[in-house]
């Protein structure tokens, strides 16, 4: 099944095309990383997704991006249902100087989800438990989120998305601070979350790529180069640019 | 040529003397006034009502006017300035109309408060037939502390970091949500300094209300906002100039009292900048 369909998608920062004719598919409950050098436009085509590019002034979208049979990229989209659908995670770890308590509780308290205080703590301790953090953090909540370490605090940035129930989850560059074996268990949390959610993940890291993913789609310069299973990009590419990409010759 | 040290140590030495002789006036006035007016201050001067032609008795109405008009100042400028605040650091877009806005509160911030008092002598004096009353004067030291109220909030809402507001849409919170629930929060204590260093400066200022509020002698409490009232930055001008043979104990007892107030509210903006700065949350 396809989540997100991706057709003759552009786009502009004012003059300069950032995604060019991109047409890629996403799969439902897999893990699909998006690599390629700085400024190919990985992040860009990510951002697409739950309309964050938005936030920058003279941004400009042509074409389709199907979520769920809804156009995310129309100007009619509600970006309300789109972001609360679609969550982020983002590179650095973002709680809100908060406690751990309310960082999950905000998405709830925004989108009128859950007033009831049981009901509320109930919620909490399920997204707590499914990034692994509850154990932990169970006599703990009403401490402030910052005080955790790096991969507690985007543990919990996962958790927050999936307190608010969001299905298609977008991780931007998720370990890129942390060490290898913090990067490693949140590599393990994501080969657990996609037993129920849609992970999309941009990476530098081609080998977090090879080891995570199970499609890959390969950026250059805007363009969506090559698209296809993980195993295949990295053991017999199509494209040259992508086998001298995956083989180190530039990048 | 001079030896390179020697220039040194003449740079050294002036920059230290320029920054000393900032110190030296305040010193200087903090103490004169201390050591002239603290010998006036007995319960009777803080509570009685001037006596024989502001010869005796006490400063208590001009203390409870110099209040009132400070808190009304505040009441109206608080949340014009607050809103004013948001709208251009959250909302507003660098267009011609926006630079406009913003070298309007310079501006402002630049007129000599003797024109305030003239403009709202026209204003709300004549024009909005409030007449010389506490409302008057209120909303003229109002409009004169916006500019620091808005520039202050202004600032704390945009030191509140970017990514924040960033998270906060990314989970689907409407922009009125994540202004409200996210970045007032964080820019609450940058609010409340700027908003204590305008309630330093109006009540300190003679000029916006000499035509506006201020009464010459008028020994009770004001009893409505339509009342005219004592102010103690004109009480202090009457008594030095207009009144002869006013005890200079009693001139430096009311300048005692009025720089206590003002250091004293400065004095709480600047341990809750302190506080807040300490468990600075990112």
């Amino acid at each position: 099944m396809d989540k997100i369909i991706v057709r003759g998608l552009n786009l502009w920062y004012g003059d300069f095309p950032a995604l060019i004719n991109v047409n890629a598919d996403f799969k439902e409950k897999k893990i699909t990383a998006i690599i390629g050098p700085s400024g190919c436009g990985k992040s860009t085509m990510l951002r697409v997704f739950n309309r964050m590019n938005d936030l920058i002034e003279g941004v400009r979208v042509t074409g389709e991006v199907d979520i769920d049979g809804t156009n995310a990229v129309s100007p009619e989209a509600d970006l309300i249902y789109l972001r609360r659908k679609v969550g982020m995670v983002f590179q650095r770890p973002n709680p809100f100087p908060l406690s751990i308590y309310e960082n999950i509780a905000f998405g709830l308290k925004i989108h009128g989800i859950e007033r009831n205080a049981d009901a509320l703590a109930g919620v909490i301790e399920e997204s707590l438990r499914r990034v692994l953090l509850w154990d932990d953090l169970k006599d703990k909540l009403k401490r402030s989120a910052l005080r955790l370490s790096l991969e507690q605090k985007q543990r919990l940035c996962i958790a927050r998305l999936l307190a608010v129930k969001s299905d298609v989850l977008l991780m931007d560059e998720p370990c890129s601070t942390l060490d290898p074996q913090a990067t490693e268990r949140i590599e393990e949390l994501m080969r657990e979350l996609k037993n129920n959610y849609t992970i999309v993940v941009v990476t530098h890291n081609m080998q977090q790529a090879a080891r995570v993913s199970d499609e890959t789609g390969f950026m250059l310069l805007g363009e969506m180069v090559e698209f296809a299973a993980t195993r295949e990009i990295f053991t017999a590419p199509k494209d040259k640019r992508t086998e001298d990409y995956i083989t180190g010759r530039y990048g | 040529m001079m030896n390179p040290r020697t220039v040194q140590k003449i740079a050294f030495f002036s920059l230290f003397l320029s920054t000393l002789l900032i110190v030296v006036p305040v010193g200087m006035i903090v103490v004169i006034i201390v050591q002239k007016g603290l010998p006036a201050i007995t319960w009777q001067f803080l509570t009685d009502v001037p006596r024989q032609g502001m010869r005796a008795g006490g400063i208590f109405p001009a203390i409870v006017g110099t209040l009132y008009l400070v808190l009304g100042a505040v009441a109206f400028a608080l949340p014009i300035g607050l809103l004013a605040a948001i709208y251009l650091s959250e909302y507003a877009r660098d267009n011609v109309m926006n630079r406009i806005v913003k070298l309007a509160i310079v501006n402002l911030a630049g007129v000599p408060s003797v024109v305030y008092g003239l403009f709202g002598l026209a204003m709300f004096v004549v024009w909005c037939r409030f007449g010389a009353s506490i409302l008057s004067g209120a909303l003229t030291l109002g409009i004169m502390i916006l500019p620091i109220i808005i520039t202050a909030s202004r600032e704390a809402l945009e030191a509140v970091p970017q990514t924040f507001r960033e998270v906060s849409l990314s989970l689907g919170a409407s922009k009125w949500q994540t202004i409200r629930h996210i970045v007032l929060p964080n820019a609450i204590p940058g609010i409340i300094t700027g908003t204590i260093l305008g309630i330093g400066r109006a009540a300190g200022e003679t000029a916006p209300i000499l035509f506006t509020v201020a009464a010459f002698y008028l020994p009770r409490l004001p009893k409505s906002i339509f009342d005219q009232a004592m102010a103690l930055p004109y009480h202090l001008y009457v008594i030095s100039t207009q009144v002869p043979n006013v005890d200079e104990k009693v001139r430096y007892g009311t300048a005692f009292v009025l720089l206590a107030m003002v250091l004293t509210v400065n004095l709480v903006a600047i341990v809750i900048r302190y506080k807040f700065r300490k468990q600075k949350k990112w």
